[in-house]
């Protein structure tokens, strides 16, 4: 330890490094690329990591989408293979029964999966888009960003059936003059005048969707298309500690049980759980992060194991050197020291370097895929992993010099001194 | 200052031993200067090693300024070495990558001096070696003559009872070898204690008393009177 801390140590040590400075360059980059592709690679997990949740993060994380499909089990005196409607009224029934349920709003669309979408015109400016009927409650389940002036569909439109709409930027790009403000102004959906309250930014949450989007009142989707009480999906948002898996199970339950479906029936009742999905995807990025720290502890490792690999040249070469100095009264344990401190030194300035570098890397990267759309956000190596990385170096160092400094050791001053 | 009784040094080789040292009986008083000759073979080279406990006898006493020198491990050994012995070698040995200086500082180092006191006093021995210039060149940038001194300068700076030169001549040639043999016996006039080891005749005889050493025995021990190197030295 006093050896550690003696300045005439460190100048004994940097003495011997910087004798040979090619070998001690090659032995560094060995160990700085291992550190290198360590740090980029746990930072680059770690921005998929961030990409992920921010992509999740305007989402409940915990949102489902539930429909119903045709029946593949007879039950009830009903065959098999009828269509099974959900109900307006399913909704509350579902808010009741299932206490983990935040929000449910149902939805009817037009043209959102398969057929055409609703036919829209202005001025000479006509094109068809997908169409949903939303209740305000959907903004609270995918949260909206809507652009500045607009807002989304509230309380009022619904109780009014008014016949606003939210449209897509694509479209108020195809119907709207560049510059005009869209806001108040009217387009034709359907045959039918909808003054357009707000603009909605596309973003890549949900299963489907697209920059067109019209979004219109459920109760005004309902009087054009005259769909009643049906209902082609429900969205739902459980709180945020409920098992997501769970409530699917639950929901399903009630609603086979309300629509007499038999309760094996895995077909008329389906659900895009957004809760498992992200899950899936969290154990995916971890599954990657775990990843790139096994790579990058290898890539170490075999850093570390080049200067094992050097030092012991060196060893060899330097015999002669080395008994010179224990003639001159170098202890054994001094040699030892030596090696090994020259080997946690080398390792530590290559490990160092490396973070640097890899930091650097990260940073262009960051810097290159801000605008992009990546799922990749902010990569950063936790201090935590960095330091781990530099302990698992100076031992990995430690243990690696022990072997050259034995060897070192082992060579008897006289013997050494007579090697030419 | 040395006293060596009944030493014996033999060397395994394969399934017979070597004796190479014979029942050695030999001492030397403070401020001598003693040539050991002999042939190659003769044990000169294994009694200057187990003098200079790089060795270790197998059988017998050696005592160093009254201390006794036995059961020395690795560390002991190399602290005795650094506190009581000065090495001169044939092929000098010098670090190759140290400057003149660093290279005498080198044993202070070991002695746990701090940086400037070793320098300073590496550079006083450099300079009674007559190479204060040349302190800061490599050992590559000096002649044969010049490291040998700087070795010497080496051996000296512990101030140590005793010198061990093990054929310090026997890499230069017979001018730079008296002028190196003159700086011995400069240092020898100031009263420390060397031995060296040569097969030599002319550099045997500018010591003060010559051993002869033969198969392992000491066949003759006789006082010399002393040829001056300095006559030689232009």
């Amino acid at each position: 330890m006093r050896l550690l801390f003696d300045k005439n140590t460190w100048q004994e040590i940097f003495g011997s490094i910087g004798k040979n400075r090619t070998r001690t360059i090659i032995t560094v980059i060995g160990v700085l690329w291992g550190i290198f592709i360590y740090v980029v690679l746990a930072g680059a997990s770690k921005g998929l990591d961030n990409g992920f949740e921010r992509t999740f993060e305007v989402v409940a994380k915990n949102s489902m989408w539930c429909y119903a499909q045709n029946t593949s089990i007879p039950y009830a005196g009903y065959k098999t293979g009828r269509r099974i409607r959900l109900k307006v009224g399913d909704a509350n029934i579902l808010r009741n029964r299932i206490p983990e349920i935040q929000y449910i709003a149902p939805v009817n669309t037009k043209g959102a999966f398969g057929g055409t979408g609703a036919l829209t015109v202005r001025g000479l400016n006509s094109n068809t888009y997908a169409m949903y009927g939303y209740y305000p409650d959907l903004a609270r389940i995918t949260p909206q960003k809507i652009y500045d002036n607009g807002r989304f569909i509230n309380d009022q439109d619904i109780e009014q059936a008014r016949k606003v709409c939210v449209i897509g930027e694509r479209t108020q790009q195809e119907m709207f003059e560049k510059g005009e403000d869209p806001i108040g102004g009217y387009i034709r959906i359907e045959n039918i005048y909808f003054q357009v309250v707000g603009v909605h930014q596309y973003q890549r949450t949900t299963p489907f969707g697209s920059d067109g989007d019209i979004f219109i009142p459920f109760t005004t989707f309902q009087k054009i298309y005259n769909t009643g009480e049906d209902v082609q999906f429900f969205t739902v948002a459980a709180y945020d500690d409920a098992d997501a898996a769970q409530v699917e199970k639950d929901i399903k339950a009630v609603l086979k049980n309300l629509h007499n479906v038999h309760p094996d029936d895995e077909r008329a009742i389906g659900a895009i759980n957004l809760g498992v999905i992200f899950d899936r995807i969290i154990g995916f990025a971890k599954g990657i992060t775990f990843l790139s720290l096994i790579v990058g502890l290898a890539t170490i490792l075999a850093g570390v194991i080049g200067i094992g690999n050097i030092l012991l040249i060196s060893v060899k070469e330097r015999t002669k050197e080395l008994g010179i100095r224990r003639a001159l009264g170098a202890t054994p344990n001094e040699v030892r020291t030596l090696i090994i401190l020259e080997s946690v030194f080398l390792t530590m300035v290559a490990g160092l370097i490396g973070i640097i570098l890899g930091a650097a890397v990260l940073n262009l990267i960051n810097n290159l895929t801000q605008d992009s759309a990546l799922p990749y956000t902010n990569p950063t190596v936790p201090i935590p992993l960095v330091i781990g990385a530099l302990l698992v170096m100076v031992v990995l160092g430690t243990l690696i010099g022990l072997i050259p400094a034995q060897r070192a050791v082992r060579v008897r001053p006289i013997d050494a001194l007579r090697e030419e | 200052m040395i006293e060596i009784k009944n030493l014996h040094k033999s060397y395994k080789m394969g399934s017979n031993a070597l004796h190479v040292l014979k029942g050695i009986d030999f001492s030397v008083k403070e401020g001598e200067l003693v040539a050991i000759m002999g042939s190659s073979g003769s044990g000169k080279s294994t009694l200057l090693n187990i003098l200079g406990m790089l060795d270790v006898a197998d059988e017998g006493e050696y005592n160093l300024d009254g201390m006794p020198i036995k059961n020395l491990n690795e560390t002991k050994a190399a602290n005795y070495r650094n506190k009581f012995l000065g090495f001169i070698f044939q092929s000098f040995n010098l670090i190759n990558y140290k400057t003149a200086l660093e290279n005498v500082a080198l044993p202070l180092y070991y002695q746990g001096m701090n940086r400037k006191k070793r320098q300073e006093k590496a550079l006083k021995y450099l300079e009674q070696v007559g190479l204060k210039e040349w302190s800061h060149h490599l050992p590559s940038e000096l002649s044969g003559g010049q490291k040998q001194r700087v070795a010497i300068a080496r051996a000296m700076v512990t101030e140590p009872k005793v010198l061990l030169a093990d054929e310090l001549t026997g890499a230069l040639d017979s001018k730079t070898s008296y002028e190196v043999m003159d700086l011995i016996q400069q240092i020898n006039d100031k009263g420390n204690t060397i031995l060296v080891v040569t097969h030599e005749n002319d550099i045997a005889h500018m010591c003060k008393r010559i051993v002869y050493l033969r198969d392992g025995v000491i066949v003759k021990d006789e006082k010399v009177k002393q040829v001056r190197a300095k006559e030689y030295v232009q």
